[in-house]
C-alpha cells in the first residue's frame, strides 16, 4: 500500500514514479524481510560452525595436555616408551634455543630492509616489498628443502640448520612489518627533525624507530610466534633426537617434531607428552601474540 | 641489508631448480604428470600427488568459502558490539595456533568420529554419487581436506571481515535510507564493495591450504595411489616430501626436490595473485592482514 502525499498530481511523472517504487518496495516488504532474516539467520550458524572446531581444538588441547605437565615434564628430557619419568626438557631447549638464534639474526636484518623500503618508493622498492610478501605465503616445506640443501648438505642435521630455515620463515614477516610500523610514523616528526637539521641516519635512529617502535614489537613477536611453530622445516633440517643436547651445531630435538613424532606412535605415554607439548606451544604462542598487542598497547598510550 | 634478502630469495629458488634437476634430465619433463609413484622400478609420477593436494585444497574451500563468508559478515555486521573485539581478537588468535596442533588434533579425536559416525552417514546419504565409495578409513582425502578448512577458516574470517568492516557508513546508511532490509544492505553494498579483498583472502588461504604439510601427512594416510573416493587415504605434494624425505637418495632425492619445486611455482602463483588482490583495496588495510599473513 502506497503512502503519497496528499498534494500530488497524478500528472506529475516524477511523483507518479515515486509513487510506483514505494508501491512496489511495500508490496514487497513481507518477502524481502522474510529473506532478510533466513539470510540473517544462516551467517549466524555459519559463525556457530565456525566456532565448534576451533573452540573444540582449544577446549581439547586444554583438557588433554594439562594432566602431561608434571615437574618432570619441564625438567627430565625426553625418556624411551615405557620408562617414566621423560620430559621434554631437551624440546623446550631446543625450541628456545633455535627461536632465539634466528630471531637475533633476523631481527636487525628485517627491521633495516623495513626501513629501506618505508623511505623508498621506487620501482626496485615495489619488487623488494612483492617478493617480501609472496615469501610470506610459500609453503614451509619448499624452505624446510632450501635448509636442507644450503645448510645440512654441507654441515649436517644441526640447530642452526633449523635457524637458518626458521630464520628465513620469519624474515619477510619481519621486513612487512618493520616497513608498515614505520610508514606509520607522521611525516610532521621527520620534517621537525630535518628543520632541524639532523642527518637521516640520525633522523631514523633517535626519531622514527623510536616512534615506530610499537608496531616494531607486535611485528617481530607475532613473527616469532609463527617461526616458533613451524614443524615441516624442522623435519628437514634438525633431525630431532631423544637427547639433551645443548650444542646447535647438532641435531637438535624441538617441541613441533615431538607433537610430529609422537602423535602417530601407538603408546599412551608417548601421546600423553604429545598433548603436553601441544598445550605449551600453543601456550607460547598465544602469550607471544596477545604479549605483543599489550605491550603495543601499553608503549602506544606512555607516548601520549 | 636488502641485497642479502634479495640473495637469500634468489639463492632459495636456484637451489630447488638446481638439485631437481637431475630428476627432470634423468626422467624428462612428463615424469611430473606420469601417475605411477615407484621407487623401487625408477618411476617417479607426480600426478597422484598433484591431484591429492588439489582435491584436499578444494574440499577445505567448498566448506570454508561460504562459512568463512558468514561468519566474517557475522563478526563484522552481526554481533553486537560489546562482543565484538573479543571475538574478533580470538579469530586472529586462532590463525597463529601452528598447524601440527590441529594435525594431533585431526588424527586423535577427529578420525575415530570420521569413521564410526560421518563416514557411513555421509555414504548412506550421499552415496549415489559415487564419491564415497570403499572402506570408512577415518583418515583420507575427506578428512585432510576438513583439517585444512578449520586451520584456514582464520585467517580468511579475519581478512574478510578487515575489508568488510570499512565499507563507508555513508553508504550503509544510504542503503538504509531508501528502505533496504538488513541482508539487502549486506549483498548489495557490503560485501560487493569488499569483493576483492574477500577475493584475496580467500586465495591466500587456498595458498596456505595447498602447502599445508604437517596437518596433512598426519591425517591423510599417505597413500601413493590416484584416490577413487573421497574417503579414501591419499598424499599431497608436501606430504609426499615428509614422509619420503628420511630414506630417499639419488633420483628419488631429485624427484622429491622436483615436488618441491612444483609445490613452490603453485605457491608463488597463488600468493602473488592474493597479494595484489588484498594490495589493490585494503591497502591503508587493519592490522589483520599483516598479523595472519
Amino acid at each position: 500500500m502506497a503512502t503519497t502525499l496528499g498534494f500530488d498530481s497524478p500528472t506529475d511523472p516524477i511523483l507518479e514514479r515515486r509513487r510506483r517504487i514505494q508501491s512496489v518496495a511495500a508490496a514487497s516488504l513481507g518477502r524481502r524481510k522474510v529473506y532478510s532474516k533466513i539470510a540473517v539467520g544462516v551467517c549466524w550458524v555459519f559463525l556457530a560452525i565456525a566456532i565448534v572446531p576451533l573452540v573444540g581444538v582449544v577446549v581439547y588441547v586444554v583438557v588433554k595436555g594439562l594432566p602431561a605437565w608434571t615437574t618432570d615434564f619441564f625438567s627430565h628430557p625426553t625418556t624411551p616408551e615405557g620408562i617414566p619419568g621423560g620430559g621434554v626438557w631437551n624440546a623446550i631447549v631446543g625450541t628456545a634455543e633455535i627461536g632465539f638464534i634466528a630471531t637475533a639474526v633476523t631481527v636487525p636484518l628485517g627491521l633495516l630492509c623495513g626501513l629501506f623500503l618505508a623511505e623508498s618508493d621506487g620501482r626496485t622498492a615495489a619488487a623488494v616489498r612483492f617478493t617480501a610478501d609472496v615469501m610470506t605465503g610459500v609453503p614451509s616445506i619448499t624452505i624446510g628443502i632450501f635448509g636442507y640443501i644450503a645448510i645440512v648438505r654441507n654441515f649436517g642435521y644441526s640447530g642452526l640448520a633449523g635457524a637458518f630455515s626458521i630464520g628465513i620463515i620469519m624474515l619477510p614477516v619481519i621486513i612487512r612489518a618493520g616497513e608498515t610500523a614505520i610508514r606509520g610514523v607522521p611525516r610532521s616528526l621527520n620534517e621537525a627533525a630535518l628543520a632541524l637539521g639532523a642527518r637521516r641516519a640520525t633522523i631514523a635512529r633517535r626519531v622514527v624507530v623510536p616512534a615506530a617502535m610499537p608496531g616494531i614489537i607486535t611485528g617481530v613477536l607475532l613473527a616469532v610466534a609463527r617461526g616458533l611453530g613451524e614443524t615441516a622445516p624442522l623435519l628437514l633440517t634438525i633431525f630431532g633426537n631423544q637427547y639433551m643436547q645443548w650444542n646447535p651445531t647438532k641435531p637438535m630435538p624441538a617441541l613441533p617434531l615431538v607433537i610430529y613424532n609422537n602423535s602417530s606412535q601407538p603408546y599412551a605415554d608417548l601421546l600423553q607428552t604429545a598433548w603436553g607439548a601441544a598445550l605449551l606451544l600453543m601456550v607460547i604462542v598465544l602469550v607471544l601474540s596477545v604479549g605483543s598487542r599489550v605491550l603495543a598497547a601499553v608503549l602506544q598510550r606512555e607516548r601520549r | 641489508m636488502v641485497a642479502i634478502f634479495v640473495a637469500l630469495v634468489a639463492w632459495y629458488v636456484i637451489s630447488i631448480v638446481v638439485q631437481s634437476k637431475p630428476a627432470f634430465s634423468t626422467l624428462g619433463f612428463s615424469w611430473i604428470i606420469q601417475k605411477t609413484w615407484a621407487p623401487g622400478q625408477n618411476k617417479y609420477g607426480l600426478l597422484p600427488f598433484i591431484l591429492g593436494t588439489v582435491e584436499t585444497t578444494a574440499i577445505a574451500l567448498v566448506l570454508a568459502v561460504p562459512i568463512g563468508l558468514g561468519t566474517a559478515i557475522a563478526l563484522a555486521h552481526l554481533v553486537p558490539d560489546r562482543v565484538r573485539p573479543a571475538l574478533s581478537t580470538a579469530v586472529e588468535l586462532l590463525a597463529a595456533v601452528p598447524s601440527v596442533v590441529y594435525g594431533l588434533w585431526g588424527l586423535i579425536v577427529l578420525a575415530p568420529i570420521f569413521r564410526e559416525h560421518v563416514e557411513p552417514f555421509l555414504s548412506s546419504v550421499l552415496g549415489w554419487t559415487g564419491l564415497f565409495n570403499g572402506p570408512d578409513n577415518g583418515v583420507g582425502l575427506l578428512l585432510a581436506g576438513v583439517i585444512l578448512f578449520v586451520m584456514v577458516l582464520p585467517t580468511m574470517v579475519a581478512i574478510s571481515r578487515d575489508v568488510l568492516a570499512v565499507v563507508p557508513r555513508e553508504q550503509v546508511e544510504g542503503a538504509m535510507a531508501l528502505g533496504a532490509t538488513r541482508w539487502q544492505v549486506l549483498r548489495k553494498v557490503v560485501v560487493p564493495g569488499a569483493r576483492t579483498g574477500i577475493l584475496g583472502g580467500f586465495t591466500l588461504a587456498m595458498g596456505r591450504a595447498l602447502g599445508e604439510t604437517v596437518a596433512v601427512a598426519l591425517v591423510i594416510g599417505n597413500s601413493p595411489f590416484i584416490a577413487h573416493s573421497i574417503k579414501a587415504p591419499a598424499a599431497t605434494l608436501a606430504s609426499l616430501i615428509v614422509n619420503n624425505f628420511g630414506e630417499a637418495s639419488g633420483t628419488e632425492l631429485s624427484a622429491l626436490f622436483g615436488a618441491g619445486l612444483v609445490l613452490l611455482l603453485i605457491g608463488v602463483a597463488v600468493n602473488g595473485m592474493a597479494r595484489a588482490l588484498v594490495h589493490s583495496t585494503a591497502r591503508a588495510g587493519g592490522a589483520a592482514s599483516v598479523a595472519v599473513a
